[in-house]
């Protein structure tokens, strides 16, 4: 079990870890987490990312040269604002915006007296909130492609390496409960690399690897729940870019660092083949 | 008020939150130049509003005129964080972008937890969507709560919930964080 592994409770436990919920949620939890292994270790993994992160990842704080520079610049605006009495948010010449335009963020609602609010109302909002939120297609692209960083970092790439479709099709029996099409299409200059499980939101999903040159072309695909047809579906995000398409029951998403007109080739290849 | 005893207030109230600023800029942008220019557009800018400014929390206030400013600078400049991105990915992953992507490292476990440096950590944080990473920053080093990272990154807290999960779940799994043993 690990992060990976769903109990469906894992977000209200997370929400116990930062100190979001109120005491009878958190007995609760509390009390789930002590019968509920993967929760234990859930928590562990918490635990120990808080603390790699607090302990080991880099905090960048201001630099003396950019407090001189904001020092400086300050003092014109009062200057500039003194000048202008009357006219207190009179736009900054330094930043090169009329902000008497924008004032929308000086009166934005929420920032009002809220916060102290929601913290009781929003434990109970959270649950309900939370697992029952349909996934935006955008949604979907931020998984995607958290899902082909991740298989970038090392040893995430394969659970099972091998460029068979004959290896790689029988090794998704029993982890996933569909049979994803595997393709090889070595012939067409995209070898297939392996497969590997993946998770995304709440389900497994089969993860086939192709290359093209050094381009590394993570293929995700699951079980409809909506059937939808049509052509595949162009994004970018994050640089990456994605193709997303349904067909015979299943979902397909294709991310890939390729260049858009050569990824729009590979999926043409890999939906033509049998 | 006079304009001085507004600088010097908006120094105490607002400017005392530069480093979680600068931090912030940083984390999203990933480019110091970048990153301080926008700190200071941002400074400049709550500066300006301060006089309209009513609410209690100006820590969150400044994080998001930040945040606000850095998206503006992505979207203006996408395709230079495009190509970092995988500058970023290759980095820690030298292997990944080769051709020995058939031959998983012999025990990737050991090795990961022998590479858990700063600049590894650093590595993993900065390959995170900017979307999952703004959320781990705020959460971890600011130590906001979810409705305010909800309202700074202006979505609904069920997003943050989900957002900061996946977020430490990639670096839990990424950073080879040891898995207790069953």
């Amino acid at each position: 079990m690990s992060m990976r592994d769903g109990c469906d409770k894992v977000l209200l436990l997370q929400a116990e870890f930062d100190g979001e919920l109120d005491a009878a949620q958190s007995i609760a939890i509390t009390r789930h987490r002590e019968s509920c292994a993967c929760c234990r270790d859930a928590w562990q993994r918490l635990v120990e990312t808080r603390r790699t992160l607090r302990d080991r990842a880099s905090y960048h704080k201001a630099s003396a040269v950019l407090g001189q520079r904001l020092d400086q610049a300050l003092a014109s605006a009062a200057r500039a604002a003194g000048r202008e009495a009357g006219l207190p948010d009179r736009g900054l010449s330094e930043a090169g915006h009329d902000t008497r335009r924008r004032p929308w963020l000086a009166f934005a609602p929420w920032w009002r007296p809220a916060l102290g609010f929601a913290a009781g109302a929003a434990a109970a909002a959270i649950a309900i909130l939370l697992f029952f939120q349909p996934l935006a297609t955008t949604e979907i692209a931020d998984l995607v492609v958290a899902s082909h960083v991740r298989s970038m970092q090392p040893g995430h790439l394969l659970d099972v390496a091998s460029n068979d479709q004959h290896n790689v099709k029988p090794w998704f029996d029993g982890k996933v409960d569909f049979a994803p099409p595997v393709k090889n299409l070595a012939d067409q200059g995209f070898p297939l690399v392996g497969g590997r499980l993946d998770y995304l939101q709440d389900r497994n999903v089969a993860a086939l690897v192709y290359r093209s040159g050094p381009h590394l072309i993570n293929v995700l695909i699951w079980p409809s729940e909506v059937a939808e047809g049509g052509e595949p579906r162009q994004l970018d995000k994050g640089g990456f870019n994605i193709l997303h398409w349904q067909e015979g029951g299943m979902v397909v998403w294709v991310v890939s660092d390729l260049d858009a007109a050569k990824l729009q080739n590979f999926v043409t290849i890999w939906r033509n083949h049998d | 008020m006079s304009d001085d005893s507004g600088a010097a207030r908006f120094k105490a109230e607002v400017l005392v939150h530069l480093d979680a600023a600068a931090n912030l800029a940083r984390w999203l942008l990933r480019n110091p130049v970048e990153a301080e220019d926008v700190v200071q557009e941002a400074v400049l800018r709550a500066f300006s509003y301060y006089p309209s400014f009513r609410g209690v929390n100006a820590r969150a206030w400044l994080l998001q005129i930040v945040r606000n400013a850095a998206y503006a600078v992505m979207k203006k400049t996408r395709g230079i964080h495009m190509v970092k991105l995988h500058e970023d990915a290759s980095d820690n992953a030298e292997s990944a972008w080769g051709i020995d992507l058939v031959d998983p490292a012999g025990d990737p476990e050991s090795l990961l937890m022998q590479q858990e440096t700063r600049r590894e950590i650093d590595a993993l944080l900065g390959a995170l969507p900017v979307e999952l990473r703004e959320c781990i920053i705020l959460r971890e080093f600011e130590e906001l709560s979810y409705r305010e990272i909800a309202e700074i990154t202006a979505v609904p807290i069920g997003t943050v919930m989900s957002r900061l999960w996946r977020a430490r779940r990639l670096l839990s799994e990424a950073a080879g964080v040891k898995e207790p043993a069953r």
